[in-house]
């Protein structure tokens, strides 16, 4: 499993880079793995405002539709667009051309809260 | 009677596999509170009792194939071709494609009737099918609330069949959903006001009460609020008029039993739901689509299952877990069997005859019993009449004179006591006759007990 | 059932192999039937020439050989009942007897809206099916109107919700149970209804996890939704205990009808607590699947909630029978008319060929069946993870190393239709076997053999199976593309 040492992560397989008061979120190598071939991702929109935990996007494959949560409250200012037309950019690059949307950090001390990458693969451990 | 193939010696060598000494102890984590309890069921029959029970019950029904009567569903021409292809044991037993290699026939013959169903209504993305009109105008509804996020309103003409309008409540009140009724000026949708917070507006054309909207006018009016546009069809009448995508539609939903289902008491039938390129991912129900196999052979599967309630659950779009598959399916066999001419010659003649039926009544001199047809403004193949008595009474007379016509229009339209006409391309010449005859009959000064019973 | 010995095989494939869609059968001025011919009629001035489509739909144009051609063709590239053993789990794809589907053509011509006294038959039929039903629930009133079983489950919670209203305790009451194992229409169907969901987990012994149940329980619960037996197959042992605690809190206990056939005329829901139960008529009651509907899932109810009922119900009366809408708490209507009729005719013909008796032995050759056949699969190499006495279904697992999916492929070329898998979620790689009742013993060892020869390819060569099916119409289609790139209706690649 590909977890980069500079991200955060949140259990439910969610990553996050920081990028000055942005913050940049897709999901993990491991959930996309597990989710299998991603056949679309519904998008917030921009402007919406979320607290850490909320519901904010659906990645889909054939069997299965999962929630992505965001790891940190904030509002969302961009969204990755190209995934409408592309989704499979979630399993061929899940840190990089498959991220998913960027937020806004109203409190940086959230990140705080989130799991470096030894502590997000004990998570993904005991779930395969 | 029964339908098991189990003789005493299966069931001994049955019960010494499993390990078991009686088949009552198979039911041994059953309370045994529970067990046996007492039914008030007779006792099974044998073939020829059975039939000669139902065969009795059905000779306690009259007038059976009434051309006359519509308010949604009515009796129209099925070739013999489209029951005996369409009902083939293999499609009538058959369940749910989810297994596409062994169901490539339901599942193609959906991806045809899908195909249909688009080049009726003009629209791009249909689903396999709902349960009946009534609930795909709800679904129709809750797709626009969902499609418009924040906005939690939505208005419906009272021109949208009745019954569809209940149910729309039904659906839509515990969610928190407002409807808004507009109400009909000279048999048609007004211009609505539509306020920002509207989700959609829901039209139906040919109204319940048989006349054509301006569609295209009330189009403008949804879309120019943000709102979006929902036609409910009679499909049959779209062979000749104009398609919701031609108009400018979002969604387009309707009964299709006119289409290739038996009347049959109400049902079963279909509904149906095509809709914008926009919206694909909001539909619900299920969906076929084509793509290939490992050969790079086409094929069809069941696809954008992740939106459905079996992946879903909580999150679905629709608790909608089964299709009218069948039903569906008689749909699109029967327009196969027509193809586009012999459609537009079956709605051809229903027009004609139910335009007949209209100018007929007109000038049988039944004004001065108090009859009056509403010829305004144009209608497809149903219209009202005005009666001097109660809609119920009149349709009972009618029944007792042996004529099926006369669907009560409910009082809530404002029109006095009226019912709605209807003729099919099946309406002949006699039919008119004794409907004419039977009025006349009614016209005359009522005896008083008619008044009493059914007033 | 005939065993096939499947063969891979190179293919090529080229356009001319793909079966032809109707529309590409279709020639321009063929027909295949002849409606009424048409009077001269001037549509325009009838009906507007402001209303008039432009151009006809672009419907198929065949002759009636060739319609008859195609969709005979189709369905022989189609599974079913009358042709395959098809034990799908939590389906009930037991025989659908052909007197069902004569009966059901004696009221094709009978219309919704003529006067009641001219449809006393029908009327009298609805009437009595009301009856049949509601001792065979063991309800107080019975509405046979919801179109499918997830049309009857929403009947029944918003008919709770409606309940809970009246008695002041609307906004109190915002959360349906369901257990980990129910079907997704439940907690899809509360949502529907304005409810959280709340999740209730499997125990140990497959049943519902009573101490986890206790503690969501509350007075701010609606309802509890409940399918017994659960979809492991397994009788919820505790089920008087479970609904003595929901009422104790003031909710309601709803049941989920899909696994009917277990219980048929030997136990009844009302009798163990419930409420409100929906029944599949299309499972239980023999009316055909149709390759996925009309269903029919008609809501049976105690005396308590007869009110809340979807109007109208069917009542006698001096002269005769009538429609009934005097429900002054009614939710409103579910649907259009009476519901499915022609299935309401269909499943009041397969109670009354069965009676009382035949019931009853329904539901005590669907267990016996399903027992016998889990064993035979244990047998075979199978793990049962809830290895203990079933009712009318059971779970079984692929050997370690071995998926669901690749088995159930493999299956299709024997000419038998693969059980559920993966479902219920809470088992791994599940794959959950019905035989149903109208099966022969033969044929559910045959089914048991033809496992056995699947895990002996799989064990022979373990590339094999993921290639499977080779013999049928299409293999493996390519669910993804058809998701990622929705083609969802025929477009002529040239203009015609």
């Amino acid at each position: 499993m590909n977890t980069p040492e500079d991200l955060k992560y949140a259990p439910t397989h969610e990553w996050s880079r920081r990028d000055d008061d942005l913050v940049v979120v897709g999901i993990t190598d491991f959930a996309q793995d597990q989710l299998g071939d991603v056949v679309f991702v519904e998008l917030p929109d921009v402007g919406e405002t979320f607290s850490a935990g909320d519901a904010v996007a659906v990645v889909e494959s054939v069997k299965t539709a999962s929630d992505i949560y965001a790891p940190v409250g904030g509002e969302i200012v961009e969204v990755n667009e190209a995934l409408e037309d592309e989704p499979e950019r979630l399993n061929e690059s899940p840190y990089d051309n498959g991220w998913i949307f960027k937020l806004r950090l109203a409190d940086p001390s959230e990140l705080d809260n989130l799991l470096d990458a030894d502590g997000y693969e004990r998570v993904a451990e005991e779930e395969s | 009677m029964n339908y098991l193939p189990h003789t005493p010696d299966d069931i001994a060598m049955a019960l010494r596999v499993i390990g078991v000494d009686s088949v009552d102890e198979l039911f041994a984590d059953m309370p045994k509170a529970l067990r046996k309890p007492d039914m008030d069921l007779p006792s099974g029959m044998d073939e020829t009792s059975l039939l000669e029970h139902l065969r009795g019950l059905a000779a306690k029904n009259k007038g059976g194939g009434s051309s006359l009567l519509g308010g949604g569903v009515r009796n129209h021409f099925i070739p013999s071709v489209t029951p005996h292809l369409a009902l083939q044991s293999e499609f009538v037993t058959a369940y749910t494609p989810y297994q596409a290699e062994v169901a490539q026939g339901i599942l193609q013959a959906t991806f045809e009737y899908q195909t249909m169903m688009s080049e009726l209504t003009g629209l791009p993305v249909s689903n396999a099918s709902m349960y009946d009109g009534a609930s795909s105008v709800a679904e129709a509804a809750l797709l626009a609330v969902r499609q418009a996020k924040k906005h939690n309103k939505v208005l419906i003409s009272s021109g949208v069949h009745p019954e569809s309008r209940e149910v729309a409540k039904t659906y839509l009140k515990p969610l928190g959903i407002e409807v808004v009724e507009i109400a009909l000026d000279n048999m048609i949708t007004p211009q609505p006001e539509v306020d920002d917070d509207v989700a959609g507006v829901i039209v139906q054309s040919p109204n319940f009460l048989g006349y054509i909207e301006p569609m295209a006018d009330l189009a403008n009016a949804a879309h120019d609020a943000g709102a979006l546009f929902i036609a409910v069809c009679d499909p049959l009448s779209l062979a000749v008029l104009k398609a919701p995508g031609d108009y400018g539609a979002d969604i387009a939903v309707g009964d299709g039993q006119t289409i290739g289902n038996p009347v049959a008491f109400g049902g079963p039938h279909f509904g149906y739901m095509v809709v914008s390129d926009d919206l694909l991912r909001q539909l619900p129900g299920r969906i076929v689509g084509e793509t290939t196999d490992e050969e790079g052979k086409r094929a069809f599967v069941l696809t954008l299952q992740a939106r459905e309630q079996h992946i879903r659950r909580s999150k679905a779009k629709s608790n909608i877990c089964s299709n009218h598959q069948l039903a569906a399916l008689m749909a699109a066999v029967n327009l196969s069997a027509l193809g586009p001419q012999g459609l537009r010659d079956v709605a051809t003649q229903s027009v004609h005859n139910a335009h007949s039926l209209a100018k007929q009544l007109a000038g049988a001199g039944l004004e001065d019993a108090g009859f009056k047809v509403e010829a305004e403004p144009n209608f497809f193949n149903e219209f009202v009449l005005r009666s001097p008595v109660p809609a119920k009474a009149l349709r009972r007379a009618l029944a007792d004179a042996g004529v099926q016509a006369g669907v009560p229009v409910p009082s809530a339209y404002g029109l006095g006591n009226a019912v709605v006409l209807s003729a099919t391309e099946l309406t002949t010449q006699a039919d008119i006759d004794a409907l004419i005859a039977a009025l006349q009959n009614v016209g005359q000064p009522a005896p008083k007990q008619v008044e009493v019973a059914y007033d | 059932m005939t065993k096939l010995a499947p063969k891979p095989h190179d293919v090529t494939t080229k356009t001319s192999d793909n079966f032809p869609l109707i529309f590409e059968r279709s020639r321009s001025g063929r027909r295949a039937s002849a409606p009424p011919k048409p009077a001269d009629t001037d549509l325009a001035a009838l009906l507007g020439a402001d209303n008039l489509r432009d151009t006809p739909p672009a419907l198929p144009e065949v002759s009636e050989l060739d319609l008859v051609r195609h969709y005979t063709q189709l369905a022989h590239r189609q599974f079913s009942i009358d042709g395959n053993f098809y034990p799908l789990g939590s389906c009930t794809m037991k025989y659908n007897p052909k007197v069902n589907e004569e009966t059901a053509k004696l009221f094709n011509d009978v219309h919704p809206y003529q006067d009641p006294s001219q449809v006393q038959g029908a009327l009298e039929l609805l009437y009595n099916l009301q009856h049949d039903l509601a001792e065979i629930t063991g309800t107080d009133a019975v509405s046979l109107q919801p179109a499918a079983g997830a049309h009857g489950e929403l009947t029944g919670i918003l008919m709770i919700r409606a309940y809970h209203e009246a008695n002041g305790e609307g906004e109190q009451r915002r959360v349906v149970i369901v257990p980990d194992g129910a079907h997704g229409t439940n907690p899809a169907t509360a949502t529907m209804v304005g409810y959280k969901v709340v999740e209730v987990p499997t125990g140990d012994n497959g049943e519902v996890n009573l101490e986890a149940f206790k503690e969501v329980l509350g007075d701010h619960v609606a309802a509890v939704m409940l399918t017994n037996p659960n979809t492991l197959g397994i009788f919820e042992t505790n089920i008087l205990e479970i609904s003595r605690l929901a009422h104790e809190v003031g909710a309601q206990l709803y049941y989920d009808g899909a696994n009917t056939n277990a219980i048929v005329g030997r136990a009844r829901p009302g009798d163990m607590g419930f409420d409100v139960v929906h029944l599949n008529l299309h499972k239980t009651f023999t009316t055909p699947h149709g390759g996925g509907g009309p269903g029919t899932g008609p809501v049976g109810v105690k005396a308590h909630l007869r009110d809340f009922l979807p109007a109208p119900l069917v009542k006698k009366t001096a002269d005769g029978f009538d429609l009934d809408f005097d429900l002054p708490h009614s939710i409103g209507r579910m649907r259009s008319f009476y519901g499915n009729f022609g299935n309401l005719v269909r499943a009041y013909t397969y109670i009354r060929a069965l009676g009382k008796e035949g019931l009853e032995q329904v539901s005590a050759m669907a267990v016996l069946n399903a027992n016998y056949l889990r064993v035979r699969l244990k047998e075979a190499g199978f793990p049962i993870p809830f290895d203990r006495i079933n009712m009318h279904e059971f779970v079984a697992q692929p050997p370690e190393g071995l998926k669901a999916i690749d088995i159930a492929k493999a299956l299709l070329d024997y000419g038998v239709h693969p059980m559920t898998v993966y479902f219920p979620l809470v088992v791994k790689e599940a794959m959950m076997v019905e035989p149903t009742e109208t099966e022969s013993l033969e044929t559910l060892d045959a089914y048991a053999a033809v496992l056995a020869d699947v895990l002996r390819r799989a064990n022979d060569d373990p590339a094999d199976l993921l290639h499977a099916p080779y013999q049928t119409p299409v293999r493996r289609p390519d669910e993804v593309t058809a998701a990622r790139n929705p083609v969802l209706r025929y477009r002529p690649s040239e203009p015609v």
